[in-house]
């Protein structure tokens, strides 16, 4: 019984945490690649402005959540969704709207966003320093400790205020965006021009519209996955930037394009890291005794150690593009 | 007798092309409200390119193309739908991941407050659209497919209807609606510009036909003059 209590705290929760960050980040690539067909690297880093304005934010007015109960940073985070939409639209037309307009290969642009990472990245260093620091300024992170009902479970199952933020953040993120896509007559258009650019056009639909819109929601989404990733562990000004593998990973495997694709891949990139790092011998160990004499089971059963986690979204990434480039949900190939 | 309204569309002397080469040499194209214009000739005459050069998808280098008497070359795609043109490209004409219903919503994008009125016009105007409006547009076969284009035009209740080519690729039957329905939507007052590889059946219900060759007119007259002209029948109607 504790051994499943330590595989639901280490693996169902944990996978649960990465997945979601990474789907919420997933959705913002792949809409921009269905939009305007580049793989936009400068993603991490608009997560990190993101969580910055929303340090900044909390610094300013530390006891502004006390009274409605929630952490200051929560409830900063529409004030950061919004700024960092703003941004992500300042960023497209002083940088890739000129090339756009010269109607340059996407290569150009996906190079272009690399410069923009660095940038966004030197310029939030130079403000935050380059140390860690806790988005809980003024207040506590609280940690739910949840006694199971059986004898003999001694452990609890752990999770933290800011993991369930994230839960129902995402939860909430994802049941909006599906509204938006389907029911709304500029989500509807956001697809059409997806599907056909020239045929949007021809329709009526201004796309100059339809890409400011991609890039409000992109960098909103961008805000709550930075966001919520420093609540969980600490504001790093290159926390998010390490994500970005398995973030772009996440929206390959699930199908570039696709945004329900984005958080399929999302938790299977989540879920696969941290049961690649699991240590399967503490399942096993009860069952030792039925085990035949021979078979001695090694003290730690993980695929790989935790510092190869980064292995595992490039192994997945490797695989599916070797057996299935257009990703599980059949989207564009890159 | 001079007519006092000014014609729907009037194209005089258009040069254009892409990238500085020009495909058009000269276009001449006048076509009065409620009017049937139909343009045919050989491959590479320009037929397709005149269409787009109307519609603003190609630059217009020299001359003016008139929509109402009010100069519209080079204007963005968008403000010409504004302006009640509509526009069915011969390929890539459907939104093949949205449902049928939502092709025909993004067609009326400028005009959200005729959806509802203008979907039951088209659901009724071609019947089995209104079955399958759920289903993504990219699994209908081709004439289907050719129904969702065209309504997604209508949505937009256009003055002026350009089609390209509307029955490339598609069955003898399905080629004869296609006519039929061209024929009552300018019959309900929309006039039509069309490009058509059947010359002959095009030809039989245009007020105006333009033959092309080279990127400038070769014969222009009343479709039915057309037809009958043995010189257009020898050179472009396959004799």
């Amino acid at each position: 019984m504790n051994e499943l209590v330590f595989f639901i705290n280490n693996v169902v929760i944990s996978g649960s945490v990465s997945g979601s960050i990474y789907a919420i980040g997933a959705i913002g690539v792949t809409l921009i690649f269905s939009i305007m067909r580049f793989a936009h690297f400068a993603h991490a880093d608009m997560m990190t402005f993101g969580a910055f304005m929303v340090l900044l934010l909390t610094t300013a007015f530390p006891a502004a959540g006390a009274s409605l109960g929630v952490p200051t940073a929560v409830l900063m985070l529409p004030l950061a969704m919004l700024l960092t939409a703003s941004l992500a639209v300042g960023i497209d037309k002083i940088f890739y709207k000129p090339l756009r307009a010269h109607g340059v290969k996407p290569i150009v642009l996906v190079i272009g966003s690399l410069g923009v990472t660095l940038i966004l990245q030197g310029l939030i260093r130079l403000f935050s320093g380059t140390g860690g620091q806790s988005l809980y300024v003024d207040d506590r992170k609280e940690i739910f400790r949840l006694a199971l009902p059986f004898e003999g479970a001694r452990a609890p199952i752990v999770v933290t205020e800011p993991q369930i933020y994230l839960f129902v953040i995402t939860i909430v993120a994802v049941v909006a965006l599906h509204l938006f896509l389907n029911r709304s007559r500029l989500g509807k258009a956001m697809r059409a021009m997806s599907d056909n650019p020239e045929l949007a056009q021809a329709s009526g639909i201004n796309t100059n519209t339809i890409v400011a819109v991609t890039w409000m929601i992109a960098g909103a989404l961008a805000a709550i996955a930075g966001t919520l990733l420093s609540l969980d562990v600490t504001f790093k000004p290159d926390l998010s930037f390490f994500l970005l593998l398995p973030i772009f990973a996440a929206a390959i495997v699930g199908g570039v394009g696709h945004p329900y694709g984005a958080i399929a891949g999302g938790f299977v990139v989540g879920f696969a890291e941290t049961l690649a790092v699991f240590n399967w011998n503490v399942l096993l160990r009860p069952f030792s005794d039925s085990l035949p004499a021979w078979l001695e089971l090694p003290s730690n059963l993980a695929f790989v150690g935790t510092e190869y986690k980064i292995v595992v979204p490039f192994f997945i990434l490797v695989a599916i593009l070797v057996w299935r480039p257009t990703g599980l949900f059949k989207g564009k190939v890159i | 007798m001079p007519s006092t309204t000014r014609p729907l569309i009037d194209a005089r002397d258009v040069h254009g092309g892409y990238g500085g080469m020009n495909i058009l040499n000269g276009i001449n194209m006048t076509l009065e409200a409620d009017e049937v214009g139909v343009i045919v000739g050989p491959n590479g005459a320009g037929k397709s390119t005149m269409l787009k050069a109307v519609f603003g998808l190609l630059h217009v280098n020299q001359g003016e193309i008139l929509l109402n008497g009010q100069p519209i070359q080079n204007l963005p795609p968008n403000q010409l739908v504004q302006r009640g043109m509509g526009f069915v490209p011969q390929e890539k004409n459907v939104f093949p991941s949205l449902s049928v219903q939502e092709n025909l919503e993004m067609g009326a994008f400028l005009k959200p407050q005729n959806v509802k009125r203008m979907l039951a016009q088209i659901y009724e105007f071609f019947p089995p659209l209104y079955e399958k409006r759920r289903q993504p547009a990219g699994e209908l076969s081709g004439g289907q497919r050719q129904m969702v284009a065209m309504g997604r035009a209508l949505m937009a209740e256009p003055s002026l209807l350009l089609l390209d080519e509307p029955t490339a690729g598609l069955s003898p039957l399905y080629m004869n609606e296609i006519f039929d329905r061209v024929k009552q939507i300018n019959a309900a007052g929309v006039g039509i510009l069309m490009v058509e590889q059947n010359a002959k059946q095009a030809l039989a219900i245009a007020d105006k036909g333009f033959v092309l060759a080279a990127g400038q007119n070769r014969f222009t007259d009343t479709g039915a003059a057309l037809l009958a002209d043995p010189d257009v029948a020898k050179s472009f109607l396959g004799g």
